[in-house]
């Protein structure tokens, strides 16, 4: 069953913006999906549109098969939302907010404090419950948020740019967080603006620009269409002069940095191994940026 | 969601709303009772005996009512329209909003929120009355329907502001320019019967001469105008606005985009 099914869907704000022309979109059962797009490209507005905070002009919506027009009370129960922006009372403490969320599902007192224990524990905020919510780090917080949205365990988790201006280490634990999740069986939709992010957590992935899905496949598949990957180079001895080689571009960056450019079919082996030939040694490489950006750059022309 | 789950989701509603005052309650509880101290000093102990009777009564009494009920329309409307307007402009609205709590139990409970502040506050100005003057129920059932009803209209009103209000001034341009001269002009510190037939004409078109009337009969038993016909005026605006605002949320209008 599709944990997400989307048809035709348009929307177009009152100053006249065509946000979403028509797209389709499908995310499997326990999928870890990706949505990504530039700025203003209609990935907030889909998900404000599922998570009916926005009106759509048309199309269709299902949530493990409930309609969003015919039975939005369970598809609001289906659904845990993170939303890009801070949306919670300053002046509540750590754990109001997340009760209050639970009661406003209909959950139990006894049992939403079972699980507010459990979800603000395992999302490091337990010790901070009585802790008034504006005192929070801008980490805390968006923890704090994602520890709200599971408060009625919802079977598909939909995360607006959770990490973002989040410090890298309470990204990665953030990271492993959400795969423990997934593979307990909830279904992920995540927007990020860090493509190493979506290359890490997602197997499917969905590309929107201005309005419109312009890829739709899975990680692997999308991966595999780069045909170009650039390496960063380090030298151990300085070099003045780069040599021509046929198979690879190379750009001298500083005396002891290159870059090369590796196309499909070439291996990294080759390129050493002309390199060693002209009498250029490397002491370490690195991806100049992940797969998944440089693919992101190319097909939206940035 | 079932009815018990529906009763969690409007009790969660309420005891936020209700937390929400009482945390402050210097800024919601303490303000009135100090004013309406001020019109006991100024209107009743100072000026009133210079008036003389009103209605049968000494001043003091005959305003008594009124000044309750002014403080309960203006605390039940500030409460529910500043809660509401609060949670639309930090976005934590959205809460409630992607939730699967129907649109009638966020505003029953807003509207309860309401109501608790306005009786709470009369009930604190009514202590603070009894200071100044004697209080005698005429009808006790008359006056705690009255005060409930005029909480419920007057939070209604205040959520039907708080739906439209996209900034700060939008919440105060009601109360000041709307509210607050059909409260002075209602009936609170004078009987219509003083005025000319045609500002009495006019102000039967004041909703809160209703009110006021219905209240002072039910502690007094005196009133300007019929008491059933206060009831049907109410009852009939609260109709008006329940179905008012369950048409805008159901629209989402002011709380979507």
């Amino acid at each position: 069953m599709n944990a997400l099914e989307i048809k035709n869907l348009e929307k177009t704000y009152a100053n006249g913006l065509h946000a979403l022309k028509g797209i389709d979109l499908q995310v499997d059962e326990a999928d870890f999906f990706a949505l990504l797009g530039p700025n203003g490209a209609g990935k907030s507005t889909t998900i404000g549109i599922i998570s009916s905070l926005v009106n759509k002009n048309s199309g269709k919506i299902s949530i493990f098969g409930f309609d969003l027009d015919m039975h939005i009370s369970q598809v609001k129960s289906c659904l845990g939302i993170v939303p890009q922006e801070l949306n919670f009372s300053q002046f509540e403490t750590c754990q109001e907010i997340v009760l209050n969320q639970a009661g406003y599902y209909g959950i139990k007192r006894h049992v939403a404090l079972k699980r507010a224990e459990k979800y603000l524990g395992e999302l490091g905020l337990w010790d901070r419950r009585h802790d008034i919510s504006r005192t929070l780090s801008g980490g805390l917080k968006r923890r704090l948020m994602i520890a709200r949205a599971l408060i009625n365990e919802p079977r598909m988790l939909i995360l607006d740019e959770p990490t973002a201006g989040v410090d890298v280490e309470l990204r990665r634990s953030m990271w492993d967080f959400l795969k423990e999740i997934n593979s307990n069986g909830t279904t992920i939709l995540l927007t990020t603006h860090y493509l190493e992010e979506a290359e890490n957590l997602c197997k499917n992935i969905a590309i929107i620009d201005k309005g419109l899905i312009i890829e739709h496949t899975s990680m692997r598949q999308l991966l595999g269409k780069l045909n170009i990957e650039t390496f960063v180079l380090d030298l151990e001895a300085p070099v003045s002069q780069l040599p021509s080689i046929d198979k690879f571009t190379l750009r001298l960056i500083d005396p002891l940095t290159i870059e090369a450019d590796l196309i499909k079919g070439n291996t990294i082996n080759e390129l050493f191994y002309i390199l060693t030939k002209h009498n250029i040694r490397v002491s370490s490489m690195r991806n100049k940026s992940s797969r998944l950006e440089e693919l992101f750059i190319r097909l939206l022309n940035i | 969601m079932n009815t018990e789950q529906y009763l969690i989701a409007y009790n969660t509603i309420v005891v936020k709303e209700v937390s929400r005052f009482t945390r402050i309650w210097i800024q919601t509880v303490l303000p009135p009772a100090v004013s309406m101290t001020l019109y006991f000093i100024i209107f009743g102990s100072l000026i009133g005996p210079r008036i003389g009777k009103m209605g049968g009564f000494d001043y003091m009494a005959f305003i008594s009512p009124g000044i309750i009920m002014m403080s309960i329309i203006n605390n039940s409307y500030a409460n529910v329209v500043s809660s509401f307007f609060g949670a639309k402009y930090q976005r934590h609205i959205e809460e409630i909003l992607i939730a699967p709590v129907p649109y009638i139990i966020i505003l029953a409970g807003y509207i309860t929120g309401g109501i608790v502040r306005g009786l709470l506050v009369g009930f604190v100005v009514t202590i603070v009355a009894l200071f100044f003057t004697e209080l005698h129920v005429h009808n006790y059932f008359i006056v705690f329907a009255v005060v409930f009803l005029t909480a419920m209209l007057f939070s209604l009103a205040g959520l039907l502001n708080g739906i439209f209000a996209n900034r700060f001034d939008d919440i105060t341009i009601i109360p000041t320019f709307i509210l607050t001269p059909l409260i002075y002009l209602g009936g609170i510190f004078y009987s219509i019967e003083l005025l000319p037939q045609f500002w009495q004409t006019v102000s039967r078109f004041n909703p809160i001469l209703y009110m006021v009337n219905a209240f002072r009969y039910g502690m007094l038993g005196v009133s300007d105008i019929n008491i059933v016909t206060a009831f049907i005026i109410i009852i009939l605006f609260i109709l008006a606005l329940t179905g008012l605002c369950l048409f805008l949320l159901n629209r989402g209008i002011g709380i979507k985009t």
